[in-house]
């Protein structure tokens, strides 16, 4: 690493930092792992999109509309280098959410969609491989698609420290397998899978992988810098806009061409299409074969600026500062008593989502002081529901870092914490 | 507004000392409610006595997992409903409900609220009026419940 980032310089670039919340208080915004905020230069990028090129890409011959259309895909190629892989391979979509439904609404269409995507059908007798620490995002789908296919859904447990139990790898990845589905970095553990080695399985059997890089993609990490999804040997993976700087309504699916090339579309219509007659169609194709109706193109265009912004930063920096940041977190929230972390307690394979709780405070409680102090946090169950239950909780406090927060942020959500302990009378 | 403002004293007692806590018999309905954003949920069962127009609330207890808002809500409500008549339990409960999606403008009556009127703070977070509207929305799903399984009992009697 050459020097670490200028925070402060950052932070200028984030007009809502400067805010003050509930009676004057500075914003402490710990909730990134949700969404973050945007700086000025993707807001900027937007605005001169639609103030000097707006137009439906894809269609039209005017000038306007060449201009759109090279806008948007030189936001896909920006995009897909930021990950390392080619732009034929990446596909806008809603958001994440919808990424990982067009996977498995694909596989579920595979069925009656003609012999090219026969690899792709899923019946009965055959499995879906997911793990107990998804987000609900990658866990529904893939019980939907078992309850329309007839297939069978099973997963990885989670160890008591936080980490994916991988003992069971070749008893639950076999040649029944279709899918496995996991997150790259847990939005609740923080921790990291180790996702080529259970891609690696995934392979030898002949089963496709997917990988939620929601809260991977944005952070980078310590030892490789960015993300690079084709350097992880998935085969499908799917990350959203908002988490990464950039706006919300833009998610991107990533599928290698030459499965994108046999998989049958999810959502058509306009678009999408290659030849339609009344009695049929046919598709594009990929990218524009999954990508029906006139799409998002000011938001492709914000994502690319937030990914240009990313760059010039430099994501090995990105993830250095936080590796920081949730070091000094661990470190001070481990050091109060009552409190107990949700996932790995030492900042090793490890991104910066903080979970805990607090011994005889319920986590609304302690996000509602910590509100009151203007550190915004996250609580609840965080769209991972069976994970708290695998922990025996309801709820927990999460606090989330990103390259725009400081040393003294952490200590604000520790002075939080020891001020919920004091108001509801558990402090020792 | 204040932490104090929000946390009144009377919540916090209630939280520290829910009434009528635990899961009793006999009972004529039993529900679970939960609140999916935050996975807090309640457990509550409703005991009436007698039924047709002159039904009175004869017990409400519960078991329930939730922040100090929920748990002192739910307690607050066995206070205000036990030993009303099924008609004056649901007039308090939409008392209650009024003051809590009132966004704090709402005057709460404290000879009808009683210690439900310490909740007008809340109302003034919008994330937490589902807190405090957890076990009170159970208790209307189970007086409901209750209320028909009476009249089904009714229609079937000679």
């Amino acid at each position: 690493m050459t020097h670490p980032l200028d925070v402060g310089k950052i932070r200028a670039d984030f007009p809502i930092l400067t805010r003050t919340v509930r009676d004057g208080k500075p914003l402490v915004y710990l909730d990134s792992g949700a969404t973050s905020q945007r700086p000025r230069q993707v807001l900027d990028a937007e605005r001169a999109f639609i103030e000097q090129h707006n137009a439906a890409v894809h269609r039209g011959a005017h000038q306007l509309a060449e201009e759109a259309t090279d806008a948007y895909e030189s936001a896909r190629a920006r995009i897909a280098a930021f990950v390392g892989v080619s732009q034929g391979e990446l596909v806008f979509t809603k958001n994440a959410t919808e990424g990982i439904n067009l996977v498995s609404y694909a596989l579920t269409n595979a069925a009656s969609a003609g012999p090219e995507s026969a690899r792709f059908a899923v019946g009965p007798g055959d499995e879906i491989v997911i793990t107990e620490m998804e987000h609900h995002a990658n866990l529904v789908p893939w019980q939907q698609l078992c309850a329309r296919t007839g297939a069978t859904l099973r997963w990885f447990g989670v160890t008591d420290d936080g980490r994916l139990d991988l003992t069971d790898l070749d008893g639950l990845v076999t040649e029944r397998t279709k899918l496995v589905a996991l997150t790259h970095q847990s939005n609740v553990l923080g921790t990291v899978n180790p996702v080529p080695t259970v891609a690696r399985r995934a392979r030898e059997v002949g089963a496709l992988t997917l990988v939620d890089a929601c809260q991977s993609v944005p952070h980078g990490t310590v030892v490789s810098g960015r993300v690079d999804l084709a350097a992880l040997g998935v085969d499908f993976a799917v990350f959203s806009g908002h988490k990464m700087l950039g706006p919300s309504g833009i998610g991107v699916l990533y599928g290698r061409r030459e499965l994108l090339e046999s998989m049958p579309p999810f959502l058509t219509g306009g678009s999408m299409i290659e030849l339609v007659r009344m009695e049929g169609s046919t598709f594009a194709p990929p990218p524009q074969r999954f990508e029906a109706g006139v799409p998002m193109t000011s938001q492709a265009v914000g994502l690319a600026a937030a990914v240009d912004y990313l760059t010039v930063v430099g994501m090995d920096r990105v993830a250095e500062h936080e590796h920081a940041l949730v070091t000094a977190a661990l470190d001070r929230l481990s050091a109060i008593d009552g409190v107990r972390i949700i996932g790995p307690t030492a900042a090793d394979a490890r991104g910066s989502a903080v979970s805990f709780v607090v011994a005889g405070v319920h986590a609304h409680d302690v996000g509602q002081v910590l509100d009151d102090a203007g550190v915004a946090v996250r609580v609840g169950h965080h769209c991972a529901w069976p994970l708290h239950r695998r922990f025996g909780l309801a709820a927990t406090v999460r606090a989330t870092f990103y390259l725009y927060n400081t040393l003294d942020e952490v200590d604000a959500l520790v002075e939080g914490v020891r001020r919920a302990q004091r108001f509801f009378g558990v402090d020792r | 507004m204040k932490l104090e403002q929000l946390y009144q004293e009377i919540i916090l007692d209630h939280y520290r000392n829910p009434h009528r806590r635990g899961l009793r018999e006999p009972y004529d309905a039993e529900v679970h409610h939960v609140n999916p954003t935050c996975g807090d949920e309640v457990t509550l069962r409703v005991r009436l006595a007698s039924n047709g127009s002159d039904a009175t609330v004869e017990d409400v207890s519960y078991d329930a997992l939730g922040c100090s808002i929920s748990q002192a809500a739910t307690s607050v409500l066995t206070d205000l409903v036990v030993g009303r008549t099924v008609q004056g339990s649901l007039s308090t409960l939409d008392s209650f409900l009024a003051l809590m999606h009132g966004r704090g403008e709402v005057e709460p009556d404290e000879n009808v609220l009683e210690d439900g009127v310490a909740f007008a703070g809340v109302a003034r977070y919008p994330a937490r009026v589902k807190c405090a509207l957890l076990g009170w929305m159970a208790f209307k799903d189970a007086v409901a419940r209750s209320v028909d399984a009476a009249n089904l009992k009714g229609a079937d009697a000679p």
